[in-house]
């Protein structure tokens, strides 16, 4: 896999901590290894709406990465309600189904961004740098630069 | 059923394989079938609602679902590891959300739900006239493809006024 220089925190240099949803084992497992290689921690995971929202109450991310289709209660709805409770809350909707209305209904309800499937780690790097601005840094590997 | 509602799933799942195993794929075969689905191995379905209905089971016999799903994870998976079903749930899910996207793009308007596995044949369904059975040869083995969609009463009734 791509390597990727990590992204921090700004405000104490700690991992960027993620909660993913999805209610396909292999797509959690692929997305966790992706944010692995940007340095990310696992914050938690979900598999459904009904707990993603209870999982942010429980480990408060820094970002959300969540499905759209899902059983039991869809993202976009999920995402609502997370934002509704917790307005500075950053969710990136990563979805196979990726048409604008889809997409317009999920920003919308609060989410900050779209990602189509199959994910591409360069893609969801740029994604996650872009909504995290300010509050991320991007450490420079040992002996960049020199 | 129309090709123009096929040829999305070709290129969906050509674009999803390719790029997940990072080689080349190839059509093999498209036939019609009009009797149950006999299932090869591990086989995932995922039902559309809308101005399209009908159902996409995706399959694969069990060493290429294992071969298919190894890829996938970066490392050898054993035959009974639950994330074989479950990486061709994901791949059945993938295929069709960006073959529904494609076809949305055309004005269709769809709900596409939740993969399920299928631990048994499928039946065609009495609305169904008939499936289209696409087979492609990839770098894990051959896997299939089996669409059988058709315009809703409700569309086609709207088409017919408009």
């Amino acid at each position: 896999m791509e390597q990727f220089a990590p992204v921090k925190r700004s405000k104490d240099g700690q991992p960027v901590r993620y909660l993913i949803v999805d209610d396909s084992v292999f797509a959690r497992k692929n997305l966790t290894r992706m944010v692995e290689t940007f340095g990310g921690q696992l914050a938690g995971e979900a598999g459904d709406g009904v707990s993603a929202v209870t999982e942010y109450d429980r480990t408060k991310p820094d970002i959300v990465l969540m499905d759209i289709t899902m059983p039991q209660m869809e993202g976009i709805e999920a995402a609502e309600k997370i934002v509704r409770q917790h307005p500075e809350a950053r969710i990136v909707m990563v979805s196979s189904v990726g048409y604008q209305e889809n997409i317009v209904a999920a920003l919308q309800r609060g989410a900050r961004h779209f990602v189509q499937k199959p994910v591409k780690a360069e893609v969801l790097y740029e994604v996650i740098k872009y909504v995290m601005g300010e509050d991320c840094s991007v450490v420079a590997a040992a002996g960049a630069g020199a | 059923m129309k090709l123009d509602l096929i040829q999305p799933f070709i290129n969906s799942a050509d674009a999803v394989l390719s790029q997940g195993l990072q080689s080349p794929v190839s059509i093999a075969s498209l036939s019609m079938e009009q009797e149950t689905y006999r299932r090869k191995g591990v086989a995932a379905l995922v039902r559309l609602t809308g101005d399209i209905e009908g159902r996409i089971v995706f399959d694969l016999d069990s060493e290429t679902a294992v071969r298919l799903a190894s890829q996938f994870a970066g490392a050898t998976l054993p035959e009974a590891d639950a994330l074989v079903p479950e990486t061709v749930c994901e791949l059945a899910n993938q295929i069709t959300g960006n073959a529904i996207t494609s076809l949305n793009d055309q004005g269709f308007r769809f709900r596409v739900h939740p993969p399920e596995l299928q631990i048994s044949d499928v039946p065609q369904s009495t609305e169904d006239t008939e499936a289209v059975v696409i087979s492609l040869d990839t770098a894990s083995g051959r896997v299939f493809m089996n669409i059988a969609l058709r315009y809703s009463p409700r569309f086609e009734f709207a088409a017919a006024g408009s």
